[in-house]
């Protein structure tokens, strides 16, 4: 390799490491979409038959349905008969255990920084690993096991807990409940599955890592948290997948169930590939997900920071049916070159003094689009709801675009709503005050726009929030200028 | 230390500094004076490097080296620093953290080691100690929230941990309260040293009761039309700048 593009390279690894492909053999299904397809997905997963029939009901559905046009977004058709559903790592036999993972695959996450080594693992995070349409492996689960929590792949949920599995699936997003979501529930893959016991505060972060590796496949993942009275946990997710030119869609549905005072926290961590600088390829990432405080004092607080994906349209919202429950959306979204987003959450006061707290954070550069979208919805016996919302949009550049689109609808007369909204550009006068104290340029941006953060990152775990901030960092590098 | 040689100065096309000459020694304090609109900021910015500020002629020496084509955060590096006239706040950011990455900034460029974060508060309590601002103000975002006078003095607080060669004061007196005035001069007294200068600009005679100046410049539509000592900035406060017109019209 000359020097020069030996450069490139570095440079481009640098601006996205996660872009590399896995060679390695895969087994998928044939391209397209119909009911012999998902016969084929839920066979490979030995699934039981009510799941199958759940399957074909959502995909008669989404036979029906037409996509999402009001969003604002640019929105290429997506050909859905040319991608593959199903797409796994060759294996004799399911893995046992993490010691039987083909090496290329335990490889691939370490170069992710995910180690799934027994001897490398983080301390006090279980990881589910997802590669394409399978679980690769969950760490810690003996130990989860001890404290009564499952933690595990959704095909082994299926397997192991089916009673589980179908009082939850579909409870808190309905097959029906919208084109991606049905369009999910009718080849959903792999994804995880957690269930905390009563009054049991789980010992360690949960965490999935989502890889795509294989081309012109889609991930279609599901995960479900059930919370019981009393639990609580913390929950992760990060994703990447390889730099290619043709887009690949990634469509997910998440559902979390918080009983009387549980409380999950949900985080995101999303760095699908982004596209180049001219808009060529990236992840479509269409995703529903839902939390429901299905009981008294439950809550439930959603964490995102989105810096990945050529399209991101997803509205991770809370249902406050419980009396006093909570919900809260920390976010911050940021799109550089031609990266669009619109993204928010909705609030849905059901219960009594239910509260709900949005802070916002989107970050447009290049030419970029970035738009807040949420909906505060406080129903008729919602008594003495309250929201707060606060929405901040920073502009880097002249070329890219912020919106907010706020829908408030309260239907009891003793809620209350208060939204703020802020648009500013990275001033010369900040940049220009931070470099006369020594800093340089890029440096300058990411601790302006850290700061502009702070929010949100605190609400992140500590480790993750660190993450969080480097892939700001990195995806603000020649931003400016 | 600083040598302005016939420097000519616009912004947006328009000329501001129109030949200025300016020659300050080490460990001496100039202060420039002058009628608003006379160019007195444009040199601070001009000095620190700032975007849109274009230099058509002449030169700024600075330590024997041409600050041409030096950018903001290097000129930092070699020594210069700028106390703003309207310091700028940054949402978020905390001033300790602000503070001692700008400094570890300039330290790394000069090939120094880094400042742990120890040694880094001891110096900073010391400081606002000596400037009577509570330690709260190192948890608080950069400026933010803070009243005029407390901005004015958290650019002394960072001048004296960046240590400059050369520090231009753009201001820094206007606004202050008698007490925050002293608090100030006090501030830039304990940083006089035989290798440290200052470029004071300011409007009123005021501060400069309290800190004395080697050299008084008044500074009158781009050019320095006067130099005296001490005495003249006197004058000026009794006289106003009036004259000076007449003065410039009769040349």
């Amino acid at each position: 390799m000359s020097q020069t593009t030996e450069q490139v390279q570095n440079y481009i690894q640098q601006r996205y490491k996660a872009g590399f492909y896995t060679d390695i053999e895969s087994d998928r299904v044939p391209a397209g979409l119909n009911e012999d397809i998902i016969a084929m997905i839920s066979a490979k997963k030995n699934e039981p038959e009510w799941l199958l029939e759940w399957r074909l009901k959502a995909f008669h559905q989404w036979q029906k349905m037409i996509g999402p046009n009001w969003a604002h977004l640019n929105l290429p058709a997506i050909d859905f008969q040319k991608i593959h559903y199903y797409a796994a790592p060759k294996q004799e036999n399911r893995p046992k255990s993490l010691d039987e993972v083909d090496p290329k695959l335990l490889e691939t996450f370490d170069k992710l920084g995910v180690p799934l080594h027994e001897r490398e693992r983080l301390a006090g995070v279980a990881v589910d690993a997802v590669f394409d349409s399978v679980s690769v492996g969950t760490t810690f689960q003996k130990e989860l096991k001890e404290a009564g929590v499952i933690f595990c792949s959704f095909s082994e949920a299926v397997q192991e807990y089916p009673d589980l599995v179908r009082e939850y699936l579909g409870s808190v997003v309905p097959h029906t409940d919208n084109y991606f979501a049905a369009l999910n529930s009718a080849v959903f893959t792999d994804g995880s599955f957690v269930y905390i016991p009563k009054d049991t505060r789980c010992p360690m972060e949960l965490s999935t890592y989502f890889r795509i590796n294989a081309r012109d496949t889609g991930q279609f993942e599901r995960t479900l948290i059930v919370a019981e009275p009393g639990s609580h946990v913390s929950y992760l997710e990060g994703c990447t997948a390889p730099m290619r030119d043709e887009n690949q869609l990634h469509a997910a549905v998440v559902e979390l169930v918080a009983k009387e005072r549980a409380h999950i926290k949900y985080s995101t961590v999303q760095n699908w590939y982004p596209g180049d600088e001219n808009g060529k390829g990236g992840i479509y990432n269409f995703v529903t997900k839902r939390g429901d405080c299905r009981e008294d004092d439950a809550r439930i607080t959603w964490t995102q920071v989105e810096t990945g994906s050529a399209i991101t349209w997803k509205y991770p919202s809370c249902i406050l049916r419980g009396d006093r429950s909570s919900g809260e959306f920390y976010s911050v979204a940021l799109t550089r070159n031609y990266q669009q987003a619109d993204t928010g959450t909705k609030m849905i006061h059901l219960g009594k003094n239910t509260t709900s707290k949005i802070i916002a954070k989107g970050i447009s550069a290049g030419h970029s689009n970035n738009s807040y979208r949420g909906l505060v919805r406080m129903a008729k016996r919602a008594e003495n709801a309250r929201n707060y919302t606060q929405c901040d949009s920073l502009l880097i550049g002249k070329q890219c675009g912020a919106h907010t689109f706020p829908y408030i609808e309260s239907f009891n007369p003793s809620a209350k709503v208060e939204h703020e909204a802020t648009t500013s550009r990275i001033g010369e006068d900040q940049l220009f005050y931070c470099r006369s104290r020594g800093l340089d340029e890029e440096d300058a941006v990411a601790l302006i726009v850290d700061g502009f953060c702070k929010e949100v990152f605190k609400e992140l775990p500590m480790e993750f929030a660190v993450e969080a901030k480097a892939l700001l960092e990195i995806s603000l590098e020649g931003a400016v200028g | 230390m600083l040598k302005i040689t016939n420097l000519h100065a616009s912004i947006d096309g328009k000329e501001i500094l129109k030949g200025l000459n300016l020659e300050i020694g080490a460990g001496e304090l100039h202060a420039i004076m002058g009628p608003n609109g006379s160019g007195k900021s444009t040199l601070g910015h001009v000095l620190a490097g700032r975007d849109g500020y274009e230099v058509t002629e002449g030169s700024i020496e600075f330590e024997g080296k041409d600050l041409e084509g030096m950018e903001p955060e290097e000129r930092a590096t070699a020594g210069l620093f700028l106390a703003f006239q309207y310091p700028v706040e940054i949402p978020g950011v905390n001033n300790a953290y602000f503070l001692r990455s700008a400094l570890n900034a300039q330290r790394k460029a000069r090939g120094e080691e880094e400042v742990d974060s120890m040694n880094f508060l001891k110096t900073v309590r010391e400081t606002l100690g000596q400037l009577k601002m509570d330690d709260s103000l190192l948890k608080r975002a950069v400026n933010e929230g803070f009243s005029g006078g407390e901005k004015k003095r958290n650019e002394i607080v960072q001048m004296a941990v960046l240590q400059p060669k050369l520090a231009v004061l753009d201001e820094t007196d206007s606004g202050l309260d008698i007490d925050a005035l002293k608090l100030v001069a006090e501030g830039i007294n304990r940083l006089r040293d035989p290798n440290r200068s200052f470029m004071v600009i300011t409007h009123y005679q005021r501060l400069l009761e309290h800190i004395t100046p080697d050299r008084v410049h008044v500074l009158s539509d781009g050019r320095i039309v006067e130099t005296g000592g001490k005495e003249l900035a006197h004058r000026l406060e009794a006289e106003g700048y009036a004259h000076l017109a007449t003065e410039a019209a009769e040349a």
